[in-house]
């Protein structure tokens, strides 16, 4: 199945990915020779079967709600592209000014 | 045979009675990885010298004091860079954590370091541990000790060129569709991926958990074993983990299987199967039979279906779990300004590569609306086939034999440019992933040109023992284990 131009801008931004019109020209191409070699799943008939999304048979697991050390501040902001105080830093999202101190 | 030749339970058997110490050990990696990484390109930065001596003389000292060490005690095992380490850049060989340092270790880690083994740097990887040839990291292509011409295989490449290269005797690796036994069969080596739920994922950066599982690579069976050994067992950090005992790998590898019966699917030998590797595992199976064994034809009759639903499967599940890479707490965020959404996608087109792009892409488009039941819902319904066919083979079988890999290692950049091509290289690993089962891989032979060649064990849930008695008893009387590359 071939995908459109159009499809694939639309699917990029919903995976919150800016692509080029190269890159977008060159992923529809890829992804229709992928989706056709896909396609031949189709030779089946899976009506009567239950899809498997997991291949233990997998349970809840509980564990006592009991107060456990968690990252300390300074660890947990290592790693962050951006710290503003004990806070991560962030764009604004109300205004085009990004936050400065 | 030089020190850096041996396995790991040599180098353990000489540290045991006093012919050697771990320091030595350690200095004779240090510089294997020195003369060979410009040729091999195995790991992602050089392993930290200081740090690696000082454990080593730690080690040394409490065999001097009488003090009871652990089981990999001065072993040096090298890590994939997917698997976090305290302290220790993580990159997934990706720009968007070129700058990540984990603040806590993996289980796996944590295990290792439990049984006193020296943790001998990162390794090289496809990014996010998709590919199949280590040609997607953001930094370099590692390269197959047999020919530096041809890629080690990926996605856990790194790993196993610096095992094959012996710049460390053992290494972790990670396989979600083939990427610890794809690469061990084409670096000669012995390469496990253990059932899902054998080890625990706490600390992997994910790829599909549904499919991801950390596992071994090693010079022989007998060093395979004794590294699952080490790193399996229960986690409650990774509520898939599954608490059951871990046998004792290494205590029954040299027992033979009595009555052996060797399930041979005729899905795994046709089309596209090189005649060179088919020639290769067909001896095997011939030695089997020698050995006692009784071949019976089964079939697997989804599997040709299975890289299909493999590639609606992991990208759906990658989808999702890259989602987490905004920018924001940790890996890359792009320096131009912008508002959030233009800021998201900056930031991940800057930090992610193209074939993780492609797959996010793919992905999110199986799962998008009005394509989410052809697409997603169908691959599962598929996946559930593919599981049946193995329930089925294995009440007849011990174990599924056939090969690991349709060729031997193919040149670097031979199949960069066409996604497709390279995904079928994955065509006999991936069925194993979805069903969640053991599959192992052993060295067979070689090529005419002198690359080596695999032959896969799959086995049913929890038979890890089993497959390893059943290797060891091909190995025992064969010596492609025996080989290493001149470098």
């Amino acid at each position: 199945m071939s995908l459109s131009i159009h499809e694939v801008r639309k699917v990029a931004q919903l995976a919150r990915l800016e692509l080029s019109e190269a890159d977008l020209a060159l992923m529809q191409q890829q992804l229709s020779a992928i989706l056709d070699y896909i396609d031949q799943l189709n030779q089946l008939n899976t009506d009567d079967i239950e899809p498997l999304a997991h291949p233990l048979p997998i349970h809840n697991v509980f564990r006592p709600d009991t107060e456990t050390p968690s990252l300390p501040v300074e660890e947990a902001l290592r790693n962050a592209p951006s710290r503003v105080g004990d806070y991560f830093g962030v764009p604004a999202v109300f205004t085009d000014e990004p936050i400065s101190h | 045979m030089s020190l850096i030749e041996k396995t790991a339970s040599e180098l353990l058997a000489l540290q045991n009675t006093g012919q050697l110490r771990a320091i030595e050990i350690a200095d004779a990696f240090l510089s294997a990885y020195a003369a060979r990484e410009p040729k091999l390109q195995s790991f992602m930065r050089a392993p930290d010298a200081d740090a690696i001596r000082q454990q080593a003389e730690a080690i040394d000292k409490k065999r001097n004091n009488g003090q009871p060490v652990g089981r990999l005690a001065g072993i040096p095992v090298a890590i994939k860079d997917v698997l976090c380490t305290r302290g220790i850049p993580t990159t997934c060989s990706s720009q968007m954590l070129e700058h990540f340092v984990p603040p806590y270790d993996a289980h796996v880690i944590e295990r290792l370091q439990a049984e006193d083994a020296i943790l001998f740097g990162k390794t090289n990887m496809d990014e996010f541990a998709m590919g199949s040839s280590t040609e997607n990291s953001a930094y370099k292509a590692s390269r197959n000790p047999w020919d530096i011409q041809r890629i080690p295989g990926g996605s856990s490449g790194g790993s196993a060129a610096c095992v094959a290269g012996c710049q460390a005797p053992l290494a972790l690796g990670t396989d979600t569709g083939g990427s610890i036994r794809q690469p061990a069969a084409l670096c000669g080596l012995v390469g496990m991926k253990p059932t899902y739920g054998r080890v625990s994922r706490y600390g992997l950066i994910a790829f599909a958990s549904s499919l991801d599982q950390v596992g071994p690579f090693a010079h022989d069976v007998r060093d395979c074993a004794l590294l699952l050994e080490a790193i399996a067992g229960h986690d409650d950090r990774d509520s898939t983990s599954v608490n059951d005992p871990v046998p004792a790998y290494t205590q029954s590898l040299d027992q033979p299987v009595k009555g052996l019966t060797i399930g041979v699917p005729k899905e795994f030998f046709g089309q596209g199967l090189d005649s060179e590797v088919e020639n290769a595992i067909r001896q095997a199976l011939k030695e089997y039979e020698r050995l006692g064994a009784k071949l019976i034809d089964v079939s697997l009759p989804h599997s040709p279906y299975a890289l299909a639903a493999y590639y609606i499967v992991a990208p759906a599940e990658a989808s999702s779990n890259l989602a987490r890479y905004d920018g924001m707490h940790y890996g890359h965020r792009t320096a131009t300004k912008g508002d959030l959404i233009a800021t998201y996608c900056k930031s991940r087109a800057e930090g992610f590569g193209k074939e993780v792009q492609r797959r996010i892409i793919l992905g999110t488009y199986v799962l998008s609306s009005g394509y989410k039941d052809a697409y997603y819902l169908k691959a599962l319904k598929v996946r559930r086939l593919v599981k049946k066919d193995f329930d089925d083979a294995f009440q007849q079988c011990d174990v599924i034999m056939g090969p690991t890999t349709p060729t031997a290692a193919f040149k670097i950049g031979e199949k960069s440019n066409d996604p497709l091509a390279l995904y079928l290289s994955d065509v006999y690993t991936v069925s194993c992933n979805l069903a969640g089962i053991p599959g192992l891989s052993i060295p067979c032979g070689f090529t005419r040109s002198g690359l080596p060649i695999g032959l896969q064990l799959l086995g049913a849930p929890f038979t890890e023992e089993k497959l390893f008695r059943i290797a060891r008893m091909y190995e025992a009387v064969t010596d492609w284990h025996t080989r290493r590359p001149q470098l």
